[in-house]
């Protein structure tokens, strides 16, 4: 049985006046239905690209797309435009960043949600604002029969996000893309927020992507993890093997830099060196060995070769694009890294 | 909203009594003795004197201007308790020197051609300008787009004395498919009426639309570029309800702004148009006033198309708040 979002050798590229922008580079994952993949990377690591590439939404663009996008069987990337329109928001849809920015300013949250129902739904006006206050309701807006005809700038941060949420999911998708939906939040509305969405994958049973920088989010929520570099991932695997026992030095020098409430407060947090590199120009061999502590350990291959995506050990579901042999690996984790988490 | 509304008038009124108060000023800053501009030509010195009692001109600037003020809200009497006793009634703007008709009387005898060609300009150069920034702004970069914007950026250069010249030497002299521009009636005689505005109307918008047509690409490829328009595309909508219902509205605000204003300002005079194609509107009225040194007419015309866009200020920010929920709810 194939899975129920299963994404191949995916590429998006961008040509520009400088070169050809590969935003993202042969990427391949899998996701069931009611589970959670958290796709983590650095601003400019290629998930938002990722992101659109599953809606369908680079069409009309200048982006390349290149590679096979499966939805329930249904390949997103080779269907028509208008086709994968009547898919958007029914059987797969997104939430964003910045929700204020992503809410129509002028017209009602209620408006905006009776909208995406009645894009999918033939049902009349007072049906679809029905739906909307029902859905407000679900993500927990007090008072929604009134809030429904409030505006966009009359609701809180969390409120707004909410309403995105229940946009997103008022023709209960089953897939669901959340784009950094915490980053703009505080803290306690992020933690309501990630409770949120956990309560409703497990009603709904959706499949969700969660794409975020923050490996705290995605401890908490995900269940498989998909660490990206510079348009490539580098490390995949469950939460459990990924942050327990990262294999990429990359994934190492990001799990270090998390401050601990055990460590010690004088102690500096451990820096990743150096800066993501441009997408024009990614250095050859693999995109992250100018900034590796550990190219010393392999030689050349680190900038001749662009290492491949392989299991960890045979028949491993952890997966890591690195040169480093697993038993130097192992020794460096064991010795450098271990301590230090 | 009605604190607001209040608010706005009361500044309205505050503003055309500065506008009226300065030009008035002007007046007797002028080195032309109103009373001399106002004698013709067969005048003595008995009569100037005569006729600045007359105009009362033999008062207390702060007077006159008091008197000219009220007779605004309440019409004047000149000459009073005399054989040769003179009724302005209400609102009274005084007497033009060469035609001793009252001004309010040349206001409302002109102001049906001024409309005419502001309203019917208006219409044509918001469907040319929207529609073709539209078609613009969605085939960004392609050949359609060029050529509009090349249009536009030609259009946006001319003047309406060259192009006006040159449509009524083409339509009128030449090809003779259109009468000379001119007003009638649109009550009495609506053909005559349209045939004899299509140039002013053409020639106003082409300038015009290419104005407008900018101001909608330039808005609507900003706003394409908005996070909610990802939303939208996000549900699942089509391109149409994308562009018209997302996009458009987000990107009509200054546009109607824009529009307001050069609405009120055509209502008080087009001034050139009206000019070049020999129009007897509001804008003919000062200018042939300015020329004659006719200067009740021309405090009339300023205090009447201050009153205009000051009228067209205070709807568009009305609009705004019809637009914008934002500024609704503030």
């Amino acid at each position: 049985m194939s899975k129920f979002l299963e994404v191949k050798n995916l590429s998006v590229s961008f040509p520009t006046e400088d070169g050809v922008v590969r935003a993202v580079d042969d990427l391949s994952f899998s996701l069931e239905k009611g589970k959670t993949l958290g796709i983590v990377g650095e601003s400019g690591s290629g998930k938002s690209v990722t992101s659109l590439a599953i809606l369908g939404l680079h069409a009309g663009g200048s982006a390349q797309v290149g590679g096979q996008i499966l939805i329930g069987g249904q390949d997103i990337n080779a269907m028509e435009e208008s086709e994968v329109r009547l898919l958007r928001g029914k059987l797969m849809s997104m939430i964003f960043q910045d929700a204020l920015a992503s809410l129509h300013p002028y017209y009602t949250v209620g408006n905006q949600i009776a909208e995406a129902y009645l894009v999918h739904n033939k049902v009349s006006k007072s049906v679809a604002k029905k739906r909307a206050i029902e859905m407000l309701d679900r993500v927990g807006i007090p008072d929604p029969q009134k809030r429904v005809d409030d505006f966009p700038h009359q609701f809180s941060g969390g409120m707004r996000q909410r309403a995105m949420i229940a946009m997103a999911l008022s023709c209960n998708p089953s897939l669901l893309i959340a784009d950094e939906p915490t980053t703009a939040l505080d803290v306690t509305v992020q933690a309501q927020i990630i409770d949120l969405l956990r309560d409703l994958q497990k009603e709904f049973n959706t499949a969700i992507i969660l794409i975020t920088h923050d490996l705290g989010v995605v401890a908490e929520t995900a269940d498989d993890i998909l660490l990206m570099y510079a348009g490539k991932e580098i490390e995949y695997g469950t939460v459990r093997d990924v942050l327990q026992k990262p294999q990429h030095p990359y994934g190492w020098g990001l799990l270090t830099s998390i401050p601990r409430l055990t460590g010690d407060p004088n102690k500096s947090l451990a820096a990743i060196q150096g800066t993501p590199p441009s997408l024009i120009s990614v250095p050859n061999g693999c995109a992250f060995h100018p900034r590796c502590t550990y190219v010393s350990r392999v030689g050349a291959a680190c900038s001749t070769l662009i290492p491949e995506l392989l299991p960890i050990s045979a028949g491993a579901h952890h997966l890591v694009r690195c040169h480093l042999q697993p038993a130097t690996r192992e020794e460096i984790f064991m010795n450098q890294v271990g301590p230090n988490l | 909203m009605f604190n607001y509304l209040l608010r706005r008038i009361v500044s309205g009124v505050v503003v055309l009594g500065i506008v009226s108060a300065i030009v008035f000023g002007i007046f007797y800053i002028l080195p032309a003795d109103p009373a001399r501009l106002s004698c013709g030509k067969t005048c003595s010195e008995e009569l100037i004197v005569k006729i600045r009692h007359t105009l009362e001109l033999d008062q207390p600037l702060p007077v006159q201007y008091g008197r000219y003020i009220k007779g605004i809200f309440a019409g004047r009497t000149y000459l009073k308790d005399t054989p040769a006793e003179l009724n302005c009634s209400t609102p009274c703007l005084g007497y033009s020197f060469q035609t001793d008709q009252p001004v309010t009387q040349l206001l409302k005898d002109r102001l049906p051609a001024t409309a005419s060609i502001a309203f019917g300009a208006s219409i044509l150069w918001l469907l040319i300008g929207l529609s073709s920034g539209i078609v613009s702004a969605l085939r960004r970069g392609t050949w359609v787009d060029k050529l509009s914007q090349g249009v536009a950026l030609g259009a946006a250069s001319l003047q309406i004395y060259f192009v006006g010249l040159v449509l009524q030497f083409i339509f009128v002299n030449k090809l003779a498919w259109l009468p000379t521009p001119g007003y009638s009636s649109p009550f009495e005689y609506p053909l005559d009426w349209a045939k004899q505005m299509a140039l002013p109307w053409i020639t106003l918008a082409f300038l015009l639309s290419a104005i407008y047509s900018r101001l909608t690409r330039a808005g609507m490829i900003e706003v394409m570029g908005e996070d909610y328009v990802r939303t939208a595309r996000a549900k699942g909508l089509n391109n149409r309800t994308i562009n018209l219902k997302h996009v458009l509205r987000g990107a009509i605000t200054p546009i109607v702004t824009v529009f307001g204003l050069d609405l009120g300002g055509l209502l008080g005079g087009a001034v050139i148009t009206e000019y070049v194609f020999n129009i007897p509107g509001l804008g003919k009225l000062s200018t042939d006033a300015v020329s004659n040194l006719d200067l009740p007419v021309i405090t009339g015309t300023v205090i009447f198309s201050a009153f205009f866009i000051i009228l067209a200020n205070m709807l568009v920010d009305l609009l705004y708040a019809a637009l914008d929920p934002k500024v609704r709810i503030q």
